[in-house]
C-alpha cells in the first residue's frame, strides 16, 4: 500500500494551535457573510456541500477509503427530513433527527457490507450500493419519482427561529456546518484518528499491532456517512426540495472532485474546495455540458499535477499541517 | 413463454456486453493496477466511431467492426502514454479518480454535440430478419451478437491463458520487474494491453449501436452494472469474468420477465448477497 500524502506530519501542540488559529478566521468570516451582500444563498449552499466533503474526508483522506457513493447518504437524510416535514409536519428540529437517523442506519448497513473488501473494491462496492439506491428511490412512491419533493416548509426551529428569514436560515446553517466541522476536527485529533491514520499508511502493520482494523474501518464509514446525512438533512432547508440529482453518482463525483481540489486528507481542503467547485458551477451555470468536461479536466489535471490540492499545497509551502 | 425466451435473449445479449466490458476491466487491472473508469465512455465512443464511420465515411458494419476497435483501441494508448503511465507506484485510487476525469470530459463532450437522444444505426442487411426456432423467434442479429461476443471472450482468453505472448503478459502481472530483465519491454506491453482492454470495450459499442441506439450516455450507467459483475467475479480469473458476465445478464434477462420491477437492481442485490456470503467474489483472489 502506497500511501496517500507523501508529507504526513505529525500533530504537535503547535500544529493544534494553527489549525483553531484558522478556524476562527474562517468562522468569523462565515459569521461576517450577512452584512457584506454576497449572496447568502449560494453561500449555505456551499457550507452544506462543504460539510459533505468534509465528512467524506473522514473516510478517505484519514482512513484511506475512496467511497464513490457518498451521495447516497446526502440523497437518502434529504429525502427523508423533506417527508417528515411536509407529510409529518414535523418540526425542523426533529425533521433533521429523521434524516440524520436514516443516514445513520444506512451507513451502519451499507457500512457491514462494503468494509469487507478493500482498495479498489470498497470503491466499486460503494458506487454499486448508491445506484442501488438510486433505482430503490426512483420507484419509490414517497420520493415522487422524477419530481421529488418539493415545497417543503421551512418551519420554526426549537419554535422560535423563523427559518424562511434568509438571515435565521444562514446562521442556523452555519451552527450546523461549523458543530459538524468541530466535531470532525475532534475525531482526526483523537486517539481513533491515530489509529485510522494508521491503517491509511499501513493496514497490515496496524493489524500486528494488535488493532481491528475492520472495526475502526466501519465506525469510521459511520461517522462519514452520518455526517454526510447531516449535511443533507440541512440542505433540504436551503433548496427546500429534495430530488433525484442528490442521489446520483455524478453527486458522489462532485464531492470527490471538491475534496480532491482542495487537498484530500487535509482538515480546511474540503471546505475550500467545495466553495470553489460550487462557485464555478455557479458562473458556469450558461455553458451546459461544458461543466462536466471542465470538471473532468479538473480531475485529470489535479491528479496528474497538483495532487496535494489547494489546502494542502499551502501548508506543504509553510510545513504546517491544514 | 415466447416472452420469456425473448427476455431470455435480452439476457444473453446484455450478457455478451458484461462479459466484453468485465474482461477488459480485468485485463487492464491486471498490467496496470487501475480501474479503468473511462470504460463506459470507451464503449460508447465505439459505437459513435461506427456511427460516423458509416454516415461520414460510408464505411460499412463490418469495416466498422474490426476499425472502431481499433481507432478507440489507439486512443486509448494515447490516453495510457500520456497520462496514466505517470500514476505507476501512486495510490490505486488515483487511477480511479484520473479515469473517472477522463470518462467526465468524453461523455460532456458527445453530450454537447449529440444531446441526450439517441442516434439510429441500421442493422445489417445481412444480419436482418429472423429465424423461427420452433418455440421462438430469433432475430437473426440478436443471435450475431450473443455467438459473436462469445468467441470474442474466448479468443482473448486463449491469447492470454495459451499463447508466448500471454505467458509474458501474465508474468509481468506478477513480477514486472523480473520480466523486464528478461529484456521485454512491459511499459510497451502495458500500453498494449490497455488498448486491448479498450479496444474490447469499443467492440461491444459497436455491437450494441444497432440494439440499444448510439448515445452519449450509454456507457454511464452500464460501468456500474459492470463494476457490480467485477465485485461479484472478482478479478483474478478471465474464465471467471466471462462466465460471471454471460451468467448476470441471464439472472437479469429472467429477473425482468418474473419481476420486472427489480429487473434494474438485482444485479446490485446479488453483490450484495455475495459480499454477505463470500467477500472475495466467486474466483478471485483477496484483493
Amino acid at each position: 500500500m502506497t500511501t496517500l500524502t507523501d508529507d504526513t506530519l505529525p500533530v504537535t501542540p503547535r500544529a493544534m494551535r494553527d489549525e483553531m488559529i484558522v478556524f476562527a478566521v474562517m468562522a468569523l468570516l462565515l459569521a461576517a457573510v450577512p452584512f457584506t451582500g454576497v449572496y447568502p444563498f449560494f453561500v449555505m449552499q456551499a457550507l452544506c456541500f462543504a460539510l459533505l466533503a468534509c465528512a467524506f474526508n473522514l473516510l478517505v483522506g484519514y482512513g484511506g477509503l475512496l467511497s464513490f457513493g457518498h451521495a447516497m447518504f446526502l440523497g437518502t437524510a434529504g429525502y427523508c427530513s423533506a417527508h417528515a416535514l411536509k407529510v409529518w409536519a414535523l418540526p425542523p428540529e426533529l425533521g433533521i433527527l429523521v434524516g440524520v437517523a436514516a443516514a445513520f442506519v444506512l451507513s451502519i448497513v451499507t457500512g457491514y457490507i462494503s468494509i469487507r473488501r478493500q482498495g479498489i473494491y470498497f470503491s466499486m462496492i460503494t458506487l454499486a450500493l448508491s445506484q442501488l439506491l438510486y433505482f430503490i428511490y426512483l420507484q419509490a412512491p414517497f420520493t415522487h419519482g422524477e419530481d421529488g419533493i418539493q415545497g417543503i416548509p421551512q418551519g420554526r426551529m426549537f419554535g422560535v427561529l423563523d427559518l424562511s428569514k434568509p438571515t435565521v436560515l444562514y446562521y442556523v446553517v452555519l451552527v450546523g456546518f461549523l458543530a459538524g466541522f468541530l466535531l470532525i476536527f475532534r475525531i482526526i485529533n483523537s486517539p481513533f484518528g491515530e489509529v485510522l491514520k494508521s491503517i491509511r499508511e499501513n493496514e497490515q502493520r496496524a493489524i500486528s499491532l494488535g488493532y481491528r482494523t475492520d472495526q475502526y474501518k466501519f465506525l469510521a464509514f459511520v461517522l462519514s456517512g452520518t455526517l454526510a446525512g447531516f449535511a443533507g438533512a440541512l440542505k433540504v432547508f436551503v433548496a427546500q426540495n429534495a430530488s433525484l440529482t442528490d442521489v446520483h453518482w455524478t453527486m458522489s463525483g462532485e464531492v470527490v472532485l471538491m475534496t480532491l481540489v482542495g487537498g484530500l486528507g487535509t482538515v480546511f481542503g474540503p471546505v475550500v474546495g467545495a466553495f470553489v467547485i460550487i462557485a464555478m458551477q455557479q458562473y458556469l451555470a450558461g455553458f451546459g455540458q461544458w461543466v462536466t468536461v471542465i470538471q473532468g479536466a479538473i480531475f485529470v489535471v489535479c491528479v496528474l499535477t497538483f495532487r496535494r490540492g489547494v489546502v494542502g499545497e499551502i501548508a506543504h509551502y509553510f510545513r504546517r499541517s491544514l | 413463454m415466447q416472452a420469456l425466451y425473448a427476455q431470455l435473449l435480452v439476457g444473453l445479449i446484455n450478457g455478451s456486453f458484461y462479459a466484453l466490458l468485465s474482461l477488459g476491466l480485468a485485463v487492464i487491472f491486471g498490467m496496470l493496477n487501475i480501474i479503468n473508469f473511462a470504460h463506459g465512455a470507451l464503449y460508447m465512443m465505439g459505437a459513435f466511431v461506427a456511427y460516423f464511420l458509416l454516415n461520414l465515411g460510408g464505411i460499412n458494419y463490418w469495416w466498422a467492426l474490426l476499425l472502431a476497435p481499433i481507432i478507440v483501441g489507439i486512443f486509448g494508448m494515447i490516453l495510457e502514454r500520456t497520462m496514466l503511465q505517470w500514476l505507476t507506484g501512486l495510490d490505486h485510487l488515483y487511477g480511479l479518480l484520473l479515469t473517472f476525469g477522463i470518462a467526465l470530459i468524453v461523455q460532456g463532450v458527445f453530450q454537447n454535440y449529440f444531446g441526450s437522444s439517441g442516434l439510429p444505426y441500421a442493422i445489417p442487411d445481412q444480419l436482418r430478419g429472423g429465424m423461427n426456432l420452433g418455440f421462438m423467434f430469433l432475430p437473426i442479429y440478436r443471435g450475431w451478437v450473443v455467438v459473436f461476443s462469445l468467441a470474442v471472450c474466448l479468443a482473448t482468453w486463449f491469447l492470454i491463458e495459451k499463447t508466448q505472448l500471454g505467458a509474458y503478459l501474465r508474468a509481468a502481472t506478477e513480477n514486472p520487474t523480473l520480466v523486464r530483465a528478461f529484456g521485454i519491454n512491459v511499459p510497451r506491453m502495458i500500453t498494449l494491453t490497455y488498448g486491448l482492454g479498450v479496444g474490447l470495450a469499443a467492440l461491444a459499442g459497436v455491437l450494441s449501436a444497432p440494439i440499444n441506439q448510439v448515445r452519449p450516455l450509454m456507457g454511464a450507467d452500464l460501468i456500474i452494472v459492470v463494476f457490480a459483475v467485477v465485485v461479484i467475479g472478482g478479478m483474478g480469473s478471465i474464465m471467471g469474468s466471462i462466465i460471471t458476465g454471460f451468467a448476470l445478464g441471464v439472472i437479469e434477462g429472467l429477473t425482468k420477465y418474473f419481476y420486472p420491477e427489480a429487473s434494474n437492481t438485482v444485479v446490485f442485490v446479488l453483490m450484495v448477497l455475495v459480499l454477505l456470503v463470500k467477500p472475495t467474489g466467486l474466483t478471485g483472489r483477496a484483493a
